[in-house]
């Protein structure tokens, strides 16, 4: 059935016009006990060091519990587990570094901490170091010795990051770069020991990323910001006063700044799409709970049909969103293994394999940050006015939550680069987009066609998501045509473009989830996990219906809008499903268990 | 200094009770297992010894295959070796046999576990040790350090608190605070599959069986009588309840 061959590895972007099998992805269900153990290890980490003081690390008006907190978490190496052995890390692989980033994401603040050390801060000089940049840093970062920040945005240059003012000028001795400039929004800055500095040489187009030690001086700092959420975390504005930066310690060649920034951010994205996956899990574990606990009309809220709407609503999202983060993690550890073998270094193969799937990554960092947005707000709803008490849990969740949509590129920007990093893979030859595209567009003009080609397990619903592709590439066809070069204007039909490819990677993700857990388990037991699938194909379905025409509707007109409004209607029907059932079967497994049980 | 720690697999404090096979059998489908939580304390003060005063920690389960996982947690925690005794653990007393068995054959100056498992609670398999070994047994130990060749050792009593000094080898049922608990770290994790785990046969027979397991009856719902109907309640609790 898989129109891919045997021995060719997907690409990044081709599941919009390809088709993977269920083996060929990884479910987290195949962690295996070494991985599971590192997992045990996290949430224990959690349990015991994080989750009784959540209320003393978001109060503290200095950085040292934080940095306390990271020096525990060091001594037990979960700073090092994507830093390679030979730099004293542990060498894990992408997926294991993911599993780490998921269980610490219920972490609040100190997993935005973690991550900023573990991501932003340290991976430019894995990725980028020079051997000696390497061997000098990287122990000390993989074990917690020094903790590390990321210097991109300033107050002027936030999504247009390449425009910030920071200056690097070369001194007269040729032996240093003097930095000067202004730094905003720098988590970690009260406490880090280094940090990833971007600024422009001269009147240079790109920046350049220099690895800045504290002890360099020159460095001063305001008072943590203030913020929504995630107090606990040390954001700080950071100024630069002829900070004196040896000249070896530019990070790779002038001018690569930009494109190390946007790498690294890359990563960044999936790992805080996972996070989020985590801290959705905690939160709606704890809505089941209180679903029991909590009475009214003398019975838990829990037996009330509009709760356990919210509940397997919850449960759905999380699940499939899992089922996208690891499936597009094991596709960059494939990728990895496979340059590796073909001779690339270690860090090359790494960068190269994330750089293939950007588009995922991009997907991930959306989906997640949104399902966690969504987990929080019904997580408040469930608890009432007590989500509304800032002596519930939800209090914290619901403010926490908030941020994950802005940093690490806002969502939009994220949307906008999912399509552009389509579009442009097209145009380059990468991949075809224009043949299925125009393949679409003839369809819709002639009969529809009844004979749906897939048979087997799932038929139905794989026949619904070839339909959804064929949507997606319908409208973004005819909207490249109309607009050309100017579709960037267009952002609106972007965004909605950006909509259905998210919903489409997702969904796609959790049939073959179910599918390859079928194959595992037996579909008896694997019912619910068929009941959460089938709820999101059934709001994926209607989403794309909703935001694709919109996206019709905003540039087609006449016969054209008709015939796309048609194929729209044919590319999204769906045969009908009782969700309502479904979320209350899911539903009531978790209140049994009083616990997000998948 | 080497030490015996003897750890259980249970099912996690959370997990789901259920039976199978006529209420014969715990139903172990999709229930996480956990090194016994007292074990665990036993198994963090141990190692803290171990690295105070040198020697080995081996850990000893019994158990079928499927408890591994927590075997190879204890020796991520920080334990050198283990052994596994291949059977059920299906009464104290066998348990106790295949302890006192592995201990016959090595010297051990401390043979230290839970106060009791968390799956059955029976709490005397310290005690049968003793009595196999001819050593005296303690528990609950909350306290304990070693002084050359003695254990000086505090637990709770009935009513109070009790000090008291024993000279080793010893048996000991250990519980919170006896040392803080120890997470796994990601080195312990992955060294953990290069130690050596052996398993060997058990000695001797389990002496019961367990005819049928039952859970307590389920609280059923709540009724709410308004305060102002008041009677109706002795209506509901002889004729309905049936309990006057
Ligand atoms: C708590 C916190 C921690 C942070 N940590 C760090 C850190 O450690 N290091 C670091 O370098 N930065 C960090 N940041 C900065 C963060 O990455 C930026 O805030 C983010 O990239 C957005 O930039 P901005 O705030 O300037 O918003 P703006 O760029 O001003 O955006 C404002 C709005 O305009 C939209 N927008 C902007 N450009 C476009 C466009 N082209 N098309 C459509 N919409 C657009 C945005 O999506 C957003 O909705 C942090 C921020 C916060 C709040």
């Amino acid at each position: 059935m898989s129109a891919v061959a045997e021995n060719e590895a997907i690409k990044g972007g081709e599941f919009l016009i390809k088709e993977t099998s269920a083996s060929d992805i990884f479910i987290p269900e195949e962690f295996n006990e070494e991985q599971q153990m590192i997992a045990e290890t996290c949430s224990d980490f959690l349990k015991t060091e994080v989750h009784p003081i959540l209320d003393e690390i978001d109060k503290a008006k200095t950085p040292e519990l934080m940095s306390s907190l990271m020096d525990k978490a060091g001594e037990l190496g979960l700073l090092g587990t994507a830093v390679p052995e030979e730099y004293e890390g542990f060498g894990m692989n992408f997926n294991t570094s993911m599993l780490v980033a998921e269980v610490l994401g219920a972490g609040y603040s100190f997993s935005v901490a973690q991550s900023a050390h573990t991501g932003i801060g340290t991976l430019p000089i894995l990725y980028y170091g020079n051997e000696n940049q390497k061997q000098k840093y990287l122990p000390k970062l993989a074990s917690g010795e020094w903790k590390a920040a990321y210097c991109l945005t300033e107050p002027d240059s936030g999504s247009d990051a390449n425009s910030g003012k920071t200056k690097a000028e070369l001194t007269a001795d040729g032996k240093h770069y003097k930095i000067n400039g202004q730094k905003m929004w720098i988590t970690n800055g009260g406490f880090a020991d280094l940090f990833i500095v971007f600024a422009k040489i001269e009147d240079d187009k790109n920046l350049t990323a220099f690895i800045v030690e504290k002890s360099y001086g020159g460095i001063t700092m305001n008072e943590p910001e203030h913020k929504m959420g995630i107090k606990g975390s040390d954001t700080r504005q950071i100024f630069f006063n002829d900070c004196m930066v040896p000249v070896e310690n530019m990070l790779s060649d002038r001018e690569k700044g930009f494109k190390i920034a946007v790498n690294i951010l890359n990563i960044g994205r999936i790992k805080l799409g996972i996070a989020a996956v985590g801290g959705a899990k905690g939160v709606l574990t704890q809505a089941v709970n209180y679903a029991n606990e909590r009475k009214q009309f003398g019975i838990s809220i829990g037996r009330f049909g509009a709760i356990k709407h919210k509940l397997g609503e919850m449960a759905s999202k999380i699940w499939v969103c899992e089922a996208a983060g690891y499936r597009a993690g094991q596709n960059i550890d494939d990728l990895i293994e496979k340059l590796k073998a073909e001779g690339k270094s270690d860090a090359e193969a790494k960068l190269k394999a994330l750089e293939q799937f950007a588009i995922e990554c991009a997907i991930m960092k959306v989906h997640g940050s949104e399902v966690l947005d969504f987990v929080v707000d019904e997580g408040v709803q469930v608890y009432g006015g007590m989500g509304y008490s800032a002596d519930a849990p939800m209090d914290r969740a619901y403010r926490d939550s908030r941020i994950n949509r802005i940093f690490e590129g806002t969502n939009e920007i994220n949307r906008l680069l999912i399509v552009d990093m389509l579009l442009k893979r097209a145009m380059k030859g990468e991949m075809d987009l224009m043949g299925p595209a125009g393949a679409v567009a003839k369809e819709i003009m002639s009969i529809p066609s009844f004979g749906d080609d897939h048979e087997g397990m799932f038929a139905a619903e794989k026949n619904v998501l070839k339909n959804l592709k064929k949507a997606v590439l319908m409208v973004a066809g005819a909207a490249v045509q109309k607009f050309m070069m100017k579709l960037s204007h267009e952002q609106e039909i972007l965004m909605n473009s950006a909509d259905m490819l998210i919903e489409i990677y997702a969904v796609e993700s959790a049939i073959l989830r179910v599918e390859k857990l079928i194959g595992i388990k037996g579909e008896e037991a694997v019912s619910l996990e068929k009941d959460m699938m089938m709820i999101y194909l059934h709001n994926a379905v209607a989403k794309c219906n909703m935001v694709g025409r919109e996206a019709i509707q905003a540039f087609a007109e006449g016969d054209e809008l008709r015939v796309m409004l048609m194929g729209l209607k044919r590319f999204t029907k769906i045969e009908p499903f009782n969700t309502k059932d479904a979320r209350r079967r899911v539903a009531d497994a978790m209140l049994a268990e009083s616990k997000y049980i998948f | 200094m080497n030490i015996l720690v003897c750890i259980s697999s249970v099912p996690d404090t959370t997990a789901k009770i259920t039976f199978k096979d006529d209420n014969t059998t715990f139903n172990k489908d999709g229930v996480t297992h956990i090194i016994g939580p007292y074990d665990d304390y036993a198994l963090a003060r141990a190692i803290e010894l171990k690295e105070e005063l040198g020697g080995t920690v081996t850990v000893l389960n019994v158990g079928t295959a499927e408890t591994e996982p927590q075997i190879r947690k204890a020796l991520a925690i920080g334990a050198d070796e283990a052994i596994r005794v291949d059977a059920e653990p299906t009464d104290s007393f066998f348990v106790a046999e295949q302890i006192a068995a592995v201990a016959k054959e090595n010297s051990y100056d401390l043979i230290m576990m839970g106060r009791e498992t968390t799956d059955y609670n029976s709490g005397v398999v310290h005690g049968i040790v003793g009595q196999l070994l001819g050593m005296p047994s303690l528990s609950p130990v909350m306290e304990l350090n070693i002084d050359g060749n003695t254990a000086k050792i505090s637990r709770e009593i009935e009513g109070g608190k009790e000090k008291l000094e024993a000279t080793l080898p010893l048996i000991l049922g250990c519980q919170e605070p006896i040392a803080e608990w120890k997470i796994a770290s990601m080195r312990g994790i992955m060294t953990a599959r290069k130690k050596p785990l052996n398993v060997r046969p058990a000695v001797g027979e389990g002496l019961t069986s367990v005819s049928s397991y039952s859970l307590p009856p389920e609280k059923g719902d709540c009724k709410m009588i308004p305060a102002e109907e008041a009677e109706k309640l002795i209506d509901l609790l002889q004729n309905e309840a049936k309990v006057l």
